[in-house]
């Protein structure tokens, strides 16, 4: 049974107005939905707040004057009156979204749909929501501390700020992030919780994992085992770095839906196996090996058939600093092929750094294009003609296949920058 | 001798109301955003079950959501565009599926005496009681006892 704070009753008595009250009302059908028992203070919401595609633009478009109150009362609040959007009541973050501001015709975006992003930037910022505009918000600000409870979707952001931060969220929704941002309120549920936060499978890895690659295949696999639940890693690997676990934990959340994990040794509340586990005990334990590394690599290159590839994609999730160094370098005094393109995604704050170390010219005097705000998966957009792409991560090799219909192939950084540059696809797998 | 069976499963209600229909019954669970499309109701992702297969006006029988952020968003879309399941049946709550069954509006059940997924079978007629967490099965085709 949910029990609710006066403050909380006050907001759901509409005491502190009509948007805030829809946004409890929501939290509340949520909290009772998920069996939670009180709400926890938040002071960190990243979310989407008052974004649309075209289909919900083109929805709301005759719903009021002003369709972005409506957009936000209707689909952010689930509310079915249209209420006056008051600033954020709490410190809240805008993840990926919209289009690159200075290279969206690159992306195929028409200017109507461009000045649509700009006008719902602009309402964001208008309600005192930070414009990150990137998935990878622990690289670009918004850094939490351990035990900070945080309300914030993006599956790989959610999965890092749980597991590498030590901070507690669950994966938030838009509306349920929206609605955090009126309230500073989120279920006390799930992960905010200790005693939900033991591990519960045993992954034992039997093979040097060392690379990014290696690191986004061994998520893969961890998220096609437990989906859902809490994988405890030990074994034989190189220490990941903050681009291994970025893209480790990507992984992990695509192919299931794994929102924390341990390492042994490596993240804040594994010190010990016996710490990661806690009271509980593993439910399950799993072997990851040679072979099961062979099949996650051909499942990740299950759509890859022609060798001729037309488009590279890196960043994803968006690129840190050392992964624009490192393409930087993999490029220097090369040029993309003129059968190819190769797209760079990161965040706005990264490029700046990435420009005044000279790595956007190196990039661009490649032929590269790098791009902020979003990526090939969540804007749909690919160059014209593509048939077949090349990845570096197991999360876009996961979802670009099924979202454009084109074929993937998976590999490293510098096979993918290689089919950039010769036009093909010429990688063997990692263990020949 | 031969009947057709009737079953009643005992739950807890996530989203009240009441509402029947034909079951599509998954036991892998479901993807949210760049697995489905919403706007035609159909699952998308390359190596799932249901590929291809439409969830408008099913009552929606599986292990629960996986994958993106944007699941309550692309379940919410698909209520607009008038292509959302009619109830939801499922076993693993998170908050991915708690929030986009809220957003759906349908009726939802979860925490059953016995698990779903081994009684129902695609194309059973099931008829969800949010409010009292109750899911009664009408078995399609006749079972011997």
């Amino acid at each position: 049974m949910l029990i609710l704070t006066d403050g909380e009753k006050r907001m759901l008595d509409g005491r502190d107005g009509k948007a805030r009250r829809k946004a409890m009302q929501l939290l509340v059908r949520y909290a009772e939905a998920l069996g939670a028992e009180r709400f926890v203070d938040t002071r960190n919401v990243a979310g989407v707040p008052g974004s649309a595609n075209p289909f919900l633009q083109n929805y709301y478009k005759d719903k009021s004057r002003d369709g972005l109150d409506a957009i936000f009362s209707h689909f952010d609040l689930d509310s079915d009156e249209l209420v006056d959007v008051p600033p954020a009541l709490v410190p809240t973050f805008h993840l990926q979204g919209g289009a690159d501001p200075t290279a969206w015709q690159t992306l195929g975006v028409k200017v109507d749909v461009f000045r649509n992003h700009q006008e719902r930037e602009a309402f964001a910022a208008q309600h005192d929501v930070g414009i990150l505009k990137t998935c990878t918000p622990y690289l670009a600000g918004n850094v939490p501390a351990k035990g900070e409870h945080l309300a914030w979707m993006e599956s790989s952001a959610v999965i890092y700020a749980n597991s590498v931060l030590g901070a507690r969220t669950n994966t938030e929704g838009r509306e349920s992030t929206s609605a955090a941002m009126l309230t500073g309120k989120i279920p006390d549920w799930g992960l905010h919780r200790t005693e939900h936060r033991f591990g519960t499978h045993r992954i034992d890895v039997e093979l040097d994992v060392s690379s990014v690659m290696d690191w986004g295949m061994l998520g893969y696999f961890v998220g096609d085992m437990v989906q859902e639940r809490i994988p405890v890693l030990q074994g034989r690997f190189t220490r990941p770095d903050i681009v291994r676990l970025k893209h480790f934990g990507a992984a992990a959340s695509s192919s299931g839906g794994v929102e924390m994990y341990h390492i042994v040794g490596v993240t804040p509340e594994a010190e010990t196996l016996e710490t990661a586990f806690g009271p509980k005990h593993p439910l399950e334990v799993f072997q990851y090996g040679r072979d099961e590394q062979r099949r996650v690599y051909d499942r990740l290159n299950t759509t890859g058939v022609d060798a001729a590839v037309d488009f590279v994609m890196l960043g994803c999730p968006h690129a840190a600093i050392e992964q624009l160094r490192e393409a930087a370098q993999l490029l220097d005094g090369k040029k993309v092929s003129g059968n190819c393109h190769l797209w760079i995604f990161t965040s706005r704050a990264v490029k700046s750094q990435a420009h005044d170390e000279g790595i956007t010219k190196t990039l661009g005097d490649a032929g590269a294009v790098l791009l902020t705000d979003t990526c090939s998966a969540f804007a749909q957009a690919v160059p014209p003609g593509t048939k077949v792409v090349a990845l570096d991560s197991a999360k876009q090799a996961h979802y670009l296949p099924a979202i454009l219909g084109v074929q993937a192939w998976f590999g490293t950084t510098r096979d993918c920058i290689n089919a950039a540059v010769t036009g093909r696809w010429s990688a063997d797998p990692p263990w020949q | 001798m031969a009947v057709t069976a009737t079953i009643v499963l005992r739950g807890r209600k996530v989203v009240g109301g009441r509402a029947e229909g034909e079951a599509l019954v998954t036991r892998q669970t479901i993807p949210g955003w760049g697995g489905v499309n919403p706007v035609q109701g159909v699952i998308t992702e390359t190596q799932h079950e249901l590929r291809g297969v439409s969830f408008k006006d099913k009552v929606l029988v599986c292990r629960g959501a996986k994958g993106s952020s944007g699941w309550s968003a692309m379940y919410h879309t698909a209520r607009l565009a008038g292509t959302a399941p009619r109830a939801l049946v499922f076993n693993e709550m998170t908050t991915k599926i708690a929030l986009g069954a809220v957003v759906m509006r349908i009726p939802s059940v979860t925490d059953f005496d016995r698990d779903p997924l081994d009684i129902i079978d695609t194309g059973d007629w099931v008829i969800v009681d949010g409010d009292r967490g109750l899911v009664e099965v009408v078995k399609r085709t006749a079972t011997q006892i």
